[in-house]
C-alpha cells in the first residue's frame, strides 16, 4: 500500500473523547482507513470504548463487555452467515491488551480456535489504562503502574518469567492464519496488515503497540517517536505470520540500547536507575531479537 | 402422540420455531438439550448454525451476537452456567434481543449438587429476563414456541427463559401431543427483526454509555416492557388455545373456588401438588393450588384474582434466600400488602433435589390450615418442612 492509496475518508466523526497523543484512537482510524465502510466494529469495553461515547462512528458498532467481544463476533459471524449476509462484511474486535492477554483471552482463544472469520487488533498500551493505568498481563518488566509502585521494598512490575505475555505466541500456537504485530510508528506497514487480515479466510489477529503518553508519563508529542523507539530498540518486533510462516516486515539496521526508549517515560524513571533491571530487559530483547532473527 | 424428556421436548420446539442460531455450553442437565439441536442440524432437518462455544459466558455472548444479526437465537443453561452468563444477562435484556433458553434448573455449589432446585433461576429473576416455569414435558414443549412468539413481539422485545427442573423434567420421558410444525409455522412466523440490528447502511452505535440524565427512563422502559409482557403472554395464550387446544394463563388455578388454603409454587411440584389436591378434595378438605407459570414479570393482578376468596396461602419455595425466606415469597406478601387479603406463610422445600414427595405437601397443608395470625406470631410463617433442622441446630 502507498501512501496515495490510502483514503483520504473518515470512519470517525469528529468528537472522539482520546487523550492528546492517543495511540490507540490512531490505531483505530488507520484500522478503518484501511478496512473500509463495510466493517461492523466490536469494540470491546476500555479505552477506546470509552472515547467513542458520542455516536463518533461512521459504521455498524457495539461497546461489547470487557471480555465477551470475540464471542459476540462469533455469533454474528454465524447470524449473518445463516440469513445470507455475510459476504464482503469485515468484523473488526478491536480491544486493549486487558481484554486481551487478561479477561478476555478465554473467548479470543475459543472464537480463533473454532475459526470464525473476523479480523482482531489488539491496541497495546501495556495496562489498564481506562480505569487509571493499573498493571495487565502485558506490562513490561520494570514499569510502573497504580497497582505496581515504586515503594520502599517494591518498585514497578516484577514480573519473575518473561518481558510481558506474548500474545503473538499464543494466538499463533492455534494455527491462526494470519498473525501480525504493529505499531502505530509505521502506519503504512500497519494498513497492509489489516488489509491482508480483511483478506484471510478465518481468524486474524494483529498487536498493534499504541503509545498512552497519559498512562505512561510522556510528553503527547512524542506518541509516534516512542513507538518508533520501541522497535527500533527490539523491544517490539514488526512480523507477520501467514500460514506459519514467519517473516519480518521491517528489519532494523543496528538496535539502539533498551534505554533510548526508556528514558522518555516516567513509568520507567526508576528503572533508569537501576543496572540490574536496565541489564535483564536488555537481555530479554537481545535474546528475543536473535530468536526471531531480527537484527 | 410420543413419549420424550424434556430436554429432547425443548429441542424439538426450537426446531419447530425454525431457529437459526444455537449457542451453548455443555452442563448437566442441559447438555442432551444442545445434543438433539446438533443432531437436527447434522441431519439436516434443522437449516440453522450451531455455535460450540468454550463457555457459557460466551454462549449468550455469541447468541447477542447472533441476534443482533437478526437470527433467531436459541440457547440453554443450568446451575453454574448460568451464574457464568449472569453479566451477559443483563447485557441481552439491556439491548433488548429476544433471545429464548430453555433453562433445566438445578441447584448451586457449595457444596457440589447437581440435582434440582429453583436457586439458579431465581437468583437472575430480577436480570431483565422474562422467566416462564413448566411444570410437565408437554409445557415445555408448549413453551419454547411460545416464549419466541412473546420475546420477538414488538411491543415487548425481550430475552425469555423457559424454566424446568433438571432431571424431574429435562430427564424424565412422558407422553406429550408434539406440535405440528405447519401449525407452528402459522403461529410464528419467520421473524421480522424489530429489534437492534447490524445495518451498514444505516449505522448507529449500539450499548453507549448513557448517563444519569437518561438512564432512569431506559430502565422504566425495560420495566413497562416486562410489565406488558403479561397481558401480551394472555393474548399468546388465547392463541395457542385455539390452535393447539391446550390453555395457558400467566397464572393458573385448580380447585381454587371455594378453597381456603391455597398451595403456591412453580414447576413440577405443582404437579404433585395437583395430586394431593385431588386426594385431600376427596376427603373433604378445602384445598386448592395456584401454578405461577410467568414468575417474571410477576403478574400480581392476575395472583390477587385468583388468590382473593382464600384464608392462608402456603407458598412452597424450592430455593433459599439465605437469612429470609425463600425467593417467590416476597412478591406473593407484596401483591397482598396494604390490602385485605389472606394470611401467608413459606414453605422451603426440595432444596438440593430432595424429593418433594405428597407426604411434605399434606404436612405443609396441615400446618396452613390450622394457622391464624396468633399462632403466626407465635411460630413465624417460614417452615422448613422436609430439613431436620432441629438436628442441626
Amino acid at each position: 500500500m502507498k501512501l496515495a492509496d490510502v483514503t483520504t475518508e473518515e470512519y470517525l466523526h469528529h468528537g472522539g473523547m482520546a487523550c492528546p497523543g492517543c495511540g490507540a484512537y490512531l490505531g483505530l482510524r488507520l484500522a478503518l482507513k484501511a478496512l473500509g465502510k463495510n466493517t461492523i466494529l466490536f469494540n470491546v469495553t476500555g479505552c477506546i470504548a470509552t472515547t467513542l461515547i458520542m455516536g463518533v462512528t461512521k459504521i455498524p458498532y457495539i461497546h461489547t463487555l470487557f471480555e465477551n467481544g470475540p464471542a459476540i463476533a462469533s455469533g454474528t459471524d454465524f447470524g449473518l452467515r445463516i440469513l445470507g449476509k455475510r459476504e464482503g462484511v469485515n468484523l473488526l474486535v478491536y480491544a486493549g491488551d486487558g481484554g486481551t492477554a487478561d479477561i478476555g483471552l478465554q473467548s479470543l482463544s475459543g472464537a480463533i480456535e473454532r475459526g470464525h472469520d473476523f479480523i482482531y487488533i489488539c491496541y497495546d498500551n501495556e495496562s489498564y489504562m481506562n480505569t487509571g493505568g493499573q498493571r495487565s498481563g502485558t506490562t513490561p518488566l520494570g514499569a510502573i503502574t497504580t497497582t505496581t509502585p515504586v515503594g520502599k521494598k517494591i518498585s514497578g512490575e516484577t514480573r519473575p518469567l518473561e518481558l510481558k505475555k506474548d500474545m503473538l505466541e499464543i494466538v499463533a500456537a492455534h494455527g491462526t492464519p494470519y498473525v501480525a504485530s504493529a505499531s502505530i510508528a509505521y502506519p503504512m506497514d500497519f494498513m497492509d496488515k489489516v488489509k491482508r487480515a480483511a483478506e484471510t479466510k478465518g481468524p486474524a489477529y494483529i498487536h498493534l503497540f499504541a503509545t498512552c503518553p497519559t498512562g505512561w508519563g510522556a510528553d503527547p508529542s512524542k506518541t509516534i517517536e516512542i513507538a518508533r523507539l520501541a522497535v527500533q530498540t527490539g523491544l517490539v518486533n514488526l512480523f507477520e505470520i501467514i500460514n506459519g510462516e514467519r517473516r519480518i516486515t521491517v528489519k532494523v539496521r543496528s538496535r539502539k540500547p533498551v534505554t533510548e526508549y526508556l528514558k522518555h517515560q516516567r513509568r520507567f524513571k526508576h528503572v533508569l536507575e537501576n543496572p540490574d533491571l536496565i541489564n535483564a530487559l536488555q537481555e530479554y530483547v537481545d535474546k528475543k531479537c536473535a530468536r526471531l532473527g531480527i537484527d | 402422540m410420543e413419549v420424550w424428556s424434556g430436554n429432547r421436548a425443548a429441542a424439538e420446539s426450537a426446531k419447530r420455531a425454525r431457529v437459526q442460531v444455537v449457542s451453548a455450553y455443555p452442563i448437566t442437565p442441559q447438555s442432551s438439550v444442545m445434543e438433539y439441536m446438533a443432531q437436527f442440524i447434522s441431519d439436516g432437518e434443522l437449516d440453522a448454525e450451531m455455535i460450540r462455544v468454550e463457555s457459557e459466558h460466551s454462549a449468550l455472548s455469541a447468541a447477542c451476537g447472533a441476534s443482533l444479526s437478526g437470527a433467531r437465537t436459541f440457547t440453554a443453561t443450568s446451575s453454574q452456567g448460568l451464574m457464568l452468563m449472569a453479566e451477559v444477562l443483563f447485557f441481552a435484556s439491556g439491548l433488548r434481543l429476544p433471545i429464548v433458553m430453555a433453562l433445566p434448573n438445578r441447584s448451586l455449589e457449595s457444596p457440589v449438587n447437581i440435582w434440582s432446585d429453583h436457586q439458579d433461576s431465581l437468583v437472575v429473576r430480577d436480570s431483565g429476563w422474562i422467566q416462564l416455569y413448566a411444570n410437565s414435558v408437554q409445557e415445555v414443549h408448549d413453551m419454547i414456541v411460545q416464549a419466541f412468539k412473546l420475546a420477538e413481539n414488538e411491543r415487548i422485545l425481550l430475552p425469555t427463559m423457559v424454566c424446568y427442573e433438571g432431571f424431574l423434567i429435562s430427564h424424565v420421558a412422558e407422553v406429550l401431543e408434539p406440535l405440528p410444525q405447519e401449525k407452528v409455522d402459522a403461529f410464528l412466523p419467520e421473524p421480522d427483526p424489530k429489534w437492534a440490528v447490524f445495518d451498514l447502511d444505516n449505522p448507529f452505535q449500539i450499548n453507549e454509555l448513557l448517563t444519569p440524565e437518561a438512564f432512569p427512563e431506559y430502565r422504566y422502559k425495560q420495566h413497562t416492557a416486562m410489565k406488558r409482557s403479561i397481558d401480551v403472554y394472555k393474548e399468546i395464550g388465547a392463541e395457542f388455545q385455539e390452535k393447539f387446544s391446550r390453555s395457558y394463563e400467566p397464572v393458573m388455578g385448580y380447585k381454587v373456588d371455594d378453597a381456603e388454603v391455597l398451595i403456591v409454587g412453580l414447576g413440577s411440584i405443582m404437579s404433585t401438588t395437583k395430586y394431593v389436591v385431588n386426594e385431600l378434595r376427596e376427603k373433604g378438605e378445602k384445598i386448592g393450588l395456584v401454578d405461577i407459570k410467568m414468575f417474571r414479570p410477576f403478574p400480581e393482578k392476575e395472583f390477587r384474582e385468583i388468590t382473593r376468596d382464600a384464608r392462608v396461602l402456603a407458598v412452597m419455595d424450592k430455593d433459599i434466600g439465605f437469612g429470609t425466606s425463600g425467593m417467590v415469597y416476597p412478591d406473593i406478601t407484596r401483591t397482598w400488602y396494604n390490602r385485605d387479603g389472606p394470611l401467608t406463610m413459606n414453605f422451603i422445600v426440595g432444596l438440593g433435589g430432595r424429593e418433594v414427595v405428597p407426604e411434605t405437601i399434606k404436612r405443609i397443608y396441615e400446618i396452613a390450615q390450622k394457622a391464624d395470625r396468633k399462632v403466626i406470631e407465635k411460630e413465624g410463617e417460614i417452615y422448613w418442612p422436609d430439613t431436620l433442622t432441629e438436628v442441626i441446630m
